[in-house]
């Protein structure tokens, strides 16, 4: 039964074979070939998840026992980013069935992405996640380019050449935590750091390297310049599923380097690296903020509003208890719902109406309803509006801030609320107050499974919020284990 | 001091060539450049951890040979690492080619030029 954890990660990279075998038949089939793998993929993770949240699952890969060999490790937080991605990307197949990119090399990359993000979320070894970093890396530059014309491409050069960047860094922290202790295992060297002492600095320099390694992947500000144009130059689709997940995924792995392996005692004995995160959050609160108001374009509007969002999650990052994490977790999965459906619905406005800059969407409301009646749940969903789930993990954050005594931070996520309004204010004020100026809207481009989608995204938003009380008690053991 | 350097060397060839590579990656308008900086980059990288399995008059991990023994797992850490960097490269010479054929031009200044406004 535990092979299953195994198995998580082979299952999307073997589907990913089959769809470009596929492709060599016959033309067009990478999308039922996707569907099926995903479809097994939730089922998996949702065993895998039911199991985890009881006890943590090891297991260790080819027979090589830990801390030699690689372990894999299901907790109730890798669980929670497996059932994510799982979901996640099964949704996204229906919205892009008719939307496309429908090339079975596109599936191929595809399930290539998350097989890679499943690697991510539930390795144990530090080594082995680099591995799975770049495949991530690799799939969604790949994923970014399946766009048309130069502009994606581009866009998707400069994803990888920053992101490579990024990758390298995490991976010469790597190499300065094994110098120091000579092992690659997460608990193996969360024990062997502590035995080579917090202040050493190799193992101060290995933890800013790895950390500001992820924050290049997970885009905190000023890091993050590779984000806007990736999520802008790629396909709705792209955008939408990378949106959802890359950063939530890299995210996840800064929790682990974090806590796992350099545990709370090394933030408490090392002050500075605390307010290194801590002045990562802000600036990337502020500044995601303050540049989303400024764009034209409405899909890198949502894509600084991404790097504002994940300052929150990181944040949490810097408070360290357990309050804190709940938030961090729940908004994670709630972002990740939130923005792959806002990424969605501005792919379905477009494809209907060609309304691609927040100036066309006046008067969305009247001509296209569902698309404007779901961006707004979505917006303001995302502003923190009770009792949707963007409310409930700024609120886990926020009351984490306080029992910190944090009280700048306070002070940051409570005017972050201010800033989502004001960016998502001046979008909404031209969707439902002003009147139509005269263009288009051929609804019957719009599949069913591309409504369906947006639909069942803005409705999980809500849902989640009222599910999501619950969840932070399941995840309360996890996360008390993850900061002992 | 310089007999400090002198005696590791190896780490500081290292760290020069991620020095030089990240300025490549930086300074130079051309892209096929960048991408040659970044692999010089990475290279450093690739070098600092087999550097650090150096181990002073030992011979290599073999059970027919005497003990003490170099550290095999940074090569193989490394190889892993090569096959990453190569198929990075790879994707990256693909999207140059698009590129190319898009605009014209691999100059990154003239590139901005060709751009509609965005």
């Amino acid at each position: 039964m535990s092979d299953l954890a195994a198995l998580i990660v082979a299952f999307p990279m073997l589907f990913s074979v089959v769809a470009l075998l596929a492709g060599l038949v016959r033309q067009e089939t990478g999308w039922p070939v996707a569907v099926v793998g995903m479809a097994v993929q939730v089922l998996v993770a949702a065993a895998l998840a039911n199991r985890a949240f009881e006890e943590t699952i090891r297991y260790v890969v080819g027979g090589f026992s830990a801390p030699y060999g690689i372990e894999l490790v299901v907790d109730g937080l890798s669980a929670t980013m497996v059932l994510l991605v799982a979901v996640i990307s099964l949704a996204v197949l229906a919205y892009s069935r008719v939307a496309g990119p429908r090339t079975n090399a596109f599936y191929a990359v595809y399930l290539l992405l998350v097989g890679g993000l499943t690697g991510m979320s539930i390795t144990g070894d530090v080594f082995n996640m680099y591995v799975f970093l770049e495949i991530t890396g690799l799939a969604a530059y790949a994923l970014v380019a399946s766009g048309d014309g130069g502009r994606s491409a581009l866009a998707a050069l400069k994803y990888l050449i920053v992101g490579t960047i990024g990758a390298s860094l995490f991976l010469l922290g790597i190499g300065y935590a094994y110098i120091a202790t000579g092992t690659l295992n997460m608990v193996d060297l969360s024990q062997q750091l502590a035995e080579v002492g917090y202040t050493d600095p190799l193992v101060q320099a290995s933890f800013a390297l790895l950390v500001v390694g992820l924050f290049v992947k997970v885009a905190v500000f000023p890091l993050h310049a590779w984000q806007p144009d990736a999520y802008a130059g790629a396909p709705d689709s792209v955008s939408a599923f990378i949106s959802a997940l890359v950063s939530t995924v890299a995210a996840y792995a800064l929790i682990r380097i974090v806590y796992t392996v350099f545990t709370v005692e090394f933030l408490q004995a090392n002050p500075v690296a605390q307010t290194l995160l801590a002045a990562g959050a802000v600036v990337s609160i502020v500044f995601g903020s303050v540049l989303a108001v400024s764009q034209n374009e409405i899909k890198r509007t949502l894509a600084y509003s991404s790097v504002s969002q994940f300052g929150i999650v990181v944040g949490a990052v810097a408070l360290a208890n357990e309050t804190a994490m709940i938030g961090a977790t729940i908004h994670l999965v709630g972002h990740a719902v939130m923005k792959g459906g806002l990424f969605l619905t501005v792919g379905l406005i477009a494809t209907a109406s060609g309304a691609r800059a927040v100036d066309d969407y006046e008067g969305l409301i009247q001509q296209l309803p569902l698309g404007a009646g779901v961006f707004g749940v979505l917006a303001l969903s995302m502003v923190g509006v009770p009792p949707a789930v963007g409310f409930v993990g700024k609120w886990y954050v926020v009351l984490g801030a306080v029992e910190a005594e944090a009280w700048p931070l306070v002070v940051v996520i409570l005017a972050s609320t201010m800033l989502t309004l004001a960016y998502f204010a001046r979008v909404l004020e031209r969707i439902f107050f002003r009147d139509p100026d005269g263009g288009r809207v051929d609804v019957s481009r719009l599949s069913i499974g591309m409504q369906v989608t947006v639909v069942v995204a803005a409705l999980a938003a809500v849902a989640l919020g009222m599910l999501a009380f619950e969840y932070g008690q399941m995840l309360q053991p996890t996360v008390a284990e993850l900061l002992a | 001091m310089i007999e400090f350097l002198a005696s590791r060397s190896y780490f500081l060839v290292a760290f020069l060539l991620t020095g030089i590579g990240t300025y490549m990656l930086i300074g130079n308008a051309n892209l096929i450049k960048k991408i040659i900086g970044m692999n010089v980059f990475q290279t450093g990288i690739f070098l600092f951890f087999i550097a650090s399995a150096f181990v002073e008059g030992a011979s290599p991990p073999l059970l027919t040979a005497s003990a003490p023994y170099v550290s095999p797992l940074p090569h193989v850490l490394i190889l892993t690492a090569i096959v990453v960097g190569v198929s990075l490269t790879a994707v990256a010479l693909g999207l140059i080619v698009r590129i190319n054929d898009a605009y014209g031009t691999l100059r990154e200044g003239e590139i901005q030029e060709v751009i509609p406004d965005e």
